[in-house]
């Protein structure tokens, strides 16, 4: 029996051990959650100057393969991020390991036949479909939660009780993993979905609401962002994000088709998601968020090339921007200190 | 004042040759930026984000050298050779960060093979928007294409012979807009040549058999340059005494593949990576080192 384990991503290793345990006969190892031995680890044996998300999913790798695992999980995205799986196998067989390396994602195409075959040699009973199945399940789950997310980030930063939208967030991502069939998700979902409703919350109207923007494990990754919705949401700021896994997968390709035509800034997608976020930028500059919230992990070169062009936007619609890099040794104090200038700031402005 | 501008930097030292045979051909005046100097570099790191990797840097200075000597500055777009070809963010985005950048007309095409987007289809574009007729085109790209396939078949004769040769042979891994730069590469490339030293260009090998050769090494590498690297490493392996690899920091596919390659191979190498800000003392240093360690080894 295969002990499988994968990097994980924000909450998303619920709908990913939910997949996994239904549709293999295997033991799935839960990734512990990142801390700063993760980042001392992934520093350690990473190359210099490659992107923050390596370093990251390397430590978390090398983690789990000390408790146990032999068969790690890698998944990639449009950048350099399809190339992780090869080079980090590489650094770990070289640090003595002995696994198996299943890469989902190359070039940032899903190749569903070459990932039946891979399944098929860790368990000989897998039917397909049974795992067509399960991840339309996943899938499902994943949108609800991320609806479920975007309802919570414009209001966790008014509720009246303190904590009740984390701790009702806990609750569901319990039952969400126990879940059996799509009729019972759809069932919980609904119930959760009334209950976060029903979640006491005052909004007063002269609210600040800022749009968070960016490379999309930063992101999509709490720990390496150094918490910066909660944060924000401790000071009464309402938070809108718009990448998560369900926009990326379903929604990504068909909005930016329609966007790059005629359009002043781009003319071309500029790869990942650096014209994902100049569209982004353009929606939040013309709806009237107070301010603009630019994040990625540092070397990320996508996002390092739209930089000039997004705040060349926010300057001609007069949004404040700020843009944070993080490499998973800089200071949090230094990084708390310089949001709380930022949103201070836009205070001060929406006063006058 | 000259119609087209020319930044001598990243496409320059791919497409360079078979753009000035077609401009003299077309009859179109073009003027191409000098050689990387110090006032270049200091202009490209005045306009750009401070993260972005040298050589896009040295690049965009050759764009704001160029801003108001011509009419139009020529830059295209490279986003993929086909599947499993792409090529570095910065060759996708450059024509979009030059638009927002700088206040200039800029020519550009585009390749992407996977929109069926070809180099043929490109120089056409260009052509038309400088005003000339069809049949001028036409007969400027085949006559450039034509000087252009000669001058890459020449290039790969000379590196062959190098590679038999039976002096001290070192490979240089690395982009040929580093290799050749004025202020990034060239300086090496100097030193062992005045240590008598035969270099091998890693850019100057057949395509078709280095991209296939690369396999070996990796399987999933997807970066055509990157690929061209590998693949030129593993061609020459056994006939060449070291490796140097050379990066401007922070070189996004460099930081993986070349890492690969490095943790692969069983030859001598030393890895030199070039920020801007150090001086070739230093640089000499590692590369006096490295030249006593591959005699040595040939002597043993």
């Amino acid at each position: 029996m295969y002990n499988i384990a994968f990097p994980q991503m924000g909450d998303y290793c619920v709908p990913a051990y939910f997949l996994l345990s239904n549709i293999l006969d295997a033991n799935i190892i839960k990734a512990p959650k990142i801390t700063n031995k993760t980042i001392e680890l992934g520093f350690k044996y990473s190359p210099d100057f490659v992107c923050t998300p390596f370093k990251y999913t390397l430590g978390t790798m090398i983690e789990c393969l000390d408790m146990g695992a032999d068969t790690l999980i890698q998944y990639g995205g449009g950048c350099r991020y399809g190339y992780y799986a090869e080079l980090q196998e590489k650094i770990l067989n070289d640090l003595g390991y002995d696994f198996k390396m299943i890469n989902l994602v190359i070039e940032g195409r899903i190749n569903l036949r070459r990932i039946n075959k891979l399944l098929k040699q860790i368990d000989s009973k897998y039917s397909k479909i049974k795992s067509i199945y399960y991840s339309f399940i996943t899938l499902k789950m994943i949108k609800y939660m991320d609806e479920i997310d975007d309802f919570i980030r414009e209001n966790v930063g008014f509720e009246v009780v303190k904590g009740s939208f984390e701790k009702l967030k806990e609750e569901m991502l319990i039952k969400f993993g126990n879940v059996k069939s799509y009729h019972e998700l759809k069932i919980i979902y609904r119930y959760f979905l009334n209950k976060f409703k029903c979640v006491k919350v005052y909004k007063p109207d002269d609210r600040l609401r800022i749009g968070i923007i960016g490379e999309l494990y930063t992101l999509m990754e709490p720990f390496s962002n150094y918490y910066i919705e909660k944060e924000l949401a401790k000071n009464n700021i309402e938070v809108k994000r718009f990448t998560n896994v369900d926009y990326l997968f379903l929604r990504k390709s068909k909005r930016m088709k329609k966007y790059l035509k005629n359009n002043p800034y781009v003319k071309y997608s500029m790869g990942a998601d650096a014209s994902d976020n100049v569209a982004n930028c353009q929606y939040l500059c013309e709806n009237g968020y107070d301010g603009i919230i630019h994040i990625k992990s540092s070397f990320c070169t996508p996002e390092i090339g739209v930089m000039q062009v997004i705040s060349k936007i926010a300057e001609s619609y007069d949004v404040p921007i700020m843009f944070f890099s993080f490499d998973g040794q800089s200071s949090e104090t230094g990084f708390k200190t310089r949001l709380e200038a930022f949103y201070d700031m836009l205070e001060m402005r929406k006063n006058k | 004042m000259d119609k087209v501008g020319i930044p001598r930097g990243l496409f320059y030292y791919y497409y360079g040759d078979l753009w000035k045979c077609f401009f003299d051909k077309l009859g179109v005046s073009y003027i191409v930026s000098p050689n990387t100097n110090k006032e270049i570099m200091d202009r490209g790191i005045k306009v750009s984000n401070d993260e972005m990797c040298l050589s896009f840097k040295v690049f965009l200075g050759h764009v704001d050298y160029l801003k108001d000597k011509c009419d139009y500055i020529l830059v295209p777009r490279i986003s993929n050779f086909g599947i499993s070809n792409q090529t570095c963010t910065n060759f996708l985005g450059a024509y979009d960060i030059v638009n927002n950048l700088f206040d200039v007309n800029v020519l550009n095409y585009n390749i992407d093979l996977d929109k069926r987007e070809t180099l043929k289809k490109g120089l056409f574009k260009i052509g038309r928007e400088l005003g000339k007729s069809f049949l001028d085109i036409k007969f400027a790209y085949l006559y450039a294409m034509d000087k252009y396939k000669e001058k890459v078949k020449k290039d790969i004769e000379i590196n062959m012979e190098r590679l038999n040769s039976k002096n001290t042979k070192i490979l240089i891994v690395s982009h040929p807009y580093n290799t050749y730069d004025n202020l990034i590469g060239m300086d090496i490339v100097k030193y062992l040549n005045s240590q008598n030293v035969d270099i091998i260009y890693c850019d100057k090998f057949d395509d078709s058999i280095t991209s296939k050769l690369s396999k070996k090494i990796s399987h999933d590498l997807y970066f055509k340059y990157s690929k061209n690297n590998l693949g030129a490493a593993i061609y020459s392996l056994d006939k060449i005494d070291g490796i140097l690899f050379i990066s401007s920091f922070p070189c996004g596919p460099d930081s993986l593949a070349n890492e690969l390659l490095m943790r692969k191979i069983k030859k001598p190498y030393v890895n030199l990576i070039i920020d801007g800000d150090m001086s070739f003392t230093g640089i000499e240093t590692r590369l006096e080192s490295f030249l006593d360690v591959i005699r040595r080894n040939a002597c043993v």
